[in-house]
């Protein structure tokens, strides 16, 4: 107590020699590196230089899981930032902390900030509402996935048209792999989130009951439909022969699309920076492709990346701070300019459309690509989003039983409905603790 | 004509242990008893709810056929990666222990990996070994040898395994080489006169003398294989491909980082603690009765 107060003076004392008043701190945990943790740091510095009242301050807190793990402890031991970004499948987690965060469109109201849920991207908020749509979490680094092409190669083996359909995949695929990409015809990064996750998606099949777990933490996994075990079983005979060859769980090797070992890749198109930086070779990317005899495909895409999540038990000056910044962040001409420098997606519509209007997708197709995937059509219960508690864990189940059938030690069928049993005893555990 | 001190009373003593008990107890019975006791709790990640639920997650743990299956994948890599890193170590050192040129370059060198901290040296044997963009992963595969860790358990074993020994070597090698040392020459010159050649001199003499070392890296050996590989379990192959290298530990890290789920890993720490202290006590009760001090 005594330790608490001395430390607390000090800390005013500190501040208020600094500055001729006392500015209330923001704190601001993410997970970005590289290029992505250059823009964080700008925003901040913006964000501070515009006002003078409250003074976000930026910390690293290591990946995505390493952030949201840094802030749970923090949280559990009472000193829990005020903006903690976290991933696009941490956002059940968050929800079921019910006490433990506030939610955003609640911040906006208090803080008495214009703030008009409509002016944003549906399909990106869609992941971060409620089934009422109110918006929990502020969307932040958004992504969604595409298929990367390497041009020169796909010209040298004699593929004219950029495959659209998986069954154009597959042919492409052969025809690389004969033209001398005899370890990969195409492949994919982040096994679970394209084959089962933008996979149902696209084709606007459910991953899961209830709206793929918007509408209610009592959903059950539905991700063994002969639509999915098909396509799984196609990449497990192209595997055989490398014509599919399996790159895995997470963006590891998406190296072999930038050293021209693969010419077909999907994976995020957050990607964008370095496939710029480190390709020496004529690239775009193009929507995920689909199978033409599932009704109704292709849906809409979904999206991946971040978004910041408001902690609870802070003072409402605080609390006022982050709403201003928030509204900051969802300036049209800021968040225009984030998106075009960084290939984030913009997360306003005015923001899109006045990328639109200036030419700039005329120049840089690969930029738009995501955001032609997420608007594709409406989406629908199918593919406004997931939320699944523990998706973390559950992503690893899917991966294992993936690689189980890829390596051949079990048909597709079995894989996805172990997958679809164990997800589901998941579901389960995060349920009885959220619903006490 | 000899000195001897004489302390009287309790207090120098006591002051002198004090400062090893504070860090046992702050970095070990502190941390082990609240592992313990979150056990017998089910807590939602944010510790807004807990409830305290007996031994239900010791259940939980034993109801997971994964867990058996780690059991299993844990004594494998644990013998092979206690076996390779002793056996190599001893074989570097008794090189080593000859007077060569440059022989303190080599030693240095030998003892660096174990500088490097595990999830580095894990993201490193990791892209060496990557099917298609490794150094040595690719000429593998251009040599006709179908090396492919990222879906083959197999393969995923063997790069864990040798990532694990690498990181553990320098570690055993370093006693194992002072050891030696410690052993006096005219033993040695004694046996070579009566005409027992180096094969035999080493297993004869040499090893025996060595005994008390080799048991004391046994012991810290398991502990490491069992506690301290997670990280490169992690970075090269993150328990896949599906399962095959996720060990107890492993286990323990994946449901408490990822599944959120902290009375489970829990509990199953616990087990990992009571096996391990079985296992030193298995040692020291029977394995140390043949070393000769």
């Amino acid at each position: 107590m005594m330790k608490k107060s001395l430390l607390g003076a000090l800390a005013i004392g500190l501040a208020t020699s600094t500055s001729a008043f006392a500015q209330t701190e923001i704190q601001w945990w993410h997970a970005m590196t590289g290029a992505n943790n250059d823009v964080v740091n700008r925003l901040a510095d913006e964000f501070n230089k515009s006002q003078n009242e409250y003074k976000v301050v930026v910390s690293y807190k290591g990946q995505y899981a390493d952030t949201l793990n840094a802030g749970i402890a923090a949280f559990r031991a009472g000193n829990a930032p005020h903006i903690l970004q976290v991933f696009e499948v941490g956002t059940a987690t968050m929800m079921g902390a019910r006490g433990a965060i506030k939610p955003v469109y609640q911040l906006m109201a208090d803080a008495g900030e214009k703030f008009d849920p409509q002016a944003y991207l549906p399909a990106i908020t869609g992941y971060y509402s409620t089934a009422k749509g109110e918006m929990l979490s502020f969307p932040f680094n958004s992504s969604s996935m595409v298929m990367w092409i390497n041009k020169d190669e796909l010209k040298k083996a004699g593929v004219n048209e950029i495959p659209k359909t998986w069954p154009q995949v597959f042919e492409a695929g052969k025809k690389l792999k004969a033209a001398g990409h005899d370890t990969c015809g195409f492949s994919n990064a982040w096994a679970p989130w394209a084959n089962v996750e933008q996979f149902s998606a696209w084709h606007n099949i459910p991953m899961a009951t209830k709206a793929n777990g918007l509408d209610g933490f009592d959903t059950e996994m539905k991700f063994n439909s002969p639509a999915h075990v098909k396509h799984l079983q196609n990449l497990v005979d192209l595997q055989k022969d490398k014509t599919y060859d399996y790159s895995g769980r997470d963006s590891k090797s998406e190296g072999r699309f930038t050293s021209g070992e693969c010419a077909i890749f999907l994976t995020s198109s957050g990607f964008y920076g370095n496939v710029k930086a480190n390709a020496k070779f004529d690239f775009t990317s193009v929507p995920m492709p689909y199978y033409p005899d599932i009704q109704g495909a292709p849906q809409n895409s979904i999206i991946g990346g971040a978004s910041l999540w408001v902690m609870g038990g802070k003072s409402a000056a605080e609390y006022k701070g982050v709403a201003k910044f928030f509204t900051f962040l969802s300036d049209t001409d800021r968040q225009a300019k984030l998106h075009q420098e960084s290939g984030y997606l913009p997360i306003t519509k005015a923001a899109y459309e006045k990328t639109k209007a200036s030419g700039f997708y005329e120049k840089n197709p690969v930029l738009q690509t995501p955001l032609l995937e997420l608007t594709n059509k409406e989406p629908t219960e199918n593919s406004r989003g997931l939320r699944f508690g523990n998706m973390v864990q559950i992503r690893d189940v899917v991966s294992e039983e993936i690689e189980a059938a890829l390596a051949g030690q079990k048909p597709a069928k079995d894989a996805l409905d172990s997958a679809v049993t164990r997800s589901n005893q998941i579901l389960r555990q995060f349920e009885r603790s959220v619903s006490r | 004509m000899e000195k001897r001190a004489h302390f009287s009373g309790w207090t120098l003593p006591l002051l002198l242990i004090v400062p090893q008990m504070a860090i046992t107890v702050i970095f070990f019975y502190l941390p082990a008893s609240q592992a313990i006791w979150q056990s017998f709790l089910r807590e939602d990640a944010f510790g807004l709810t807990s409830e305290f639920v007996g031994f239900e997650n010791y259940s939980a743990v034993f109801e997971q056929p994964e867990y058996y299956r780690a059991m299993v994948t844990t004594v494998i890599f644990s013998t092979l990666v206690a076996f390779f890193s002793l056996a190599v170590a001893l074989l570097f050192a008794t090189q080593a222990d000859k007077s060569l040129r440059g022989g303190h370059g080599f030693k240095t060198l030998l003892i660096w990996p174990y500088a490097v901290a595990p999830a580095i040296a894990g993201v490193l044997w990791m892209f060496m070994f990557h099917p298609t963009l490794g150094t040595l992963g690719r000429p593998l595969n251009l040599m006709g040898f179908n090396w492919n860790p990222m879906l083959d358990g197999k393969d995923a074993m063997i790069l864990l395994v040798l990532s694990a020994t690498w990181k553990h070597v320098s570690y055993n090698f370093l006693f194992f080489l002072a050891g030696l040392q410690a052993i006096p020459k005219s033993v040695i010159e004694a046996g070579a006169i009566d005409g027992a050649g180096p094969m035999r001199r080493f297993w004869t003499i040499i090893f025996p003398l060595l005994s008390p070392t080799t048991f004391f890296l046994l012991v810290v050996t398991i502990v490491y294989v069992f506690f301290e590989t997670f990280g490169i379990i992690d970075a090269v192959t993150g328990g896949g491909p599906a399962g095959t290298t996720t060990t107890l530990v492993y286990k323990v890290y994946a449901d408490g980082r990822s599944g959120g789920d902290l009375g489970l890993s829990a509990a199953q720490s616990v087990v990992l603690m009571v096996i391990v202290i079985a296992l030193t006590a298995i040692q020291f009760r029977y394995v140390e009765r043949k070393v000769q001090y």
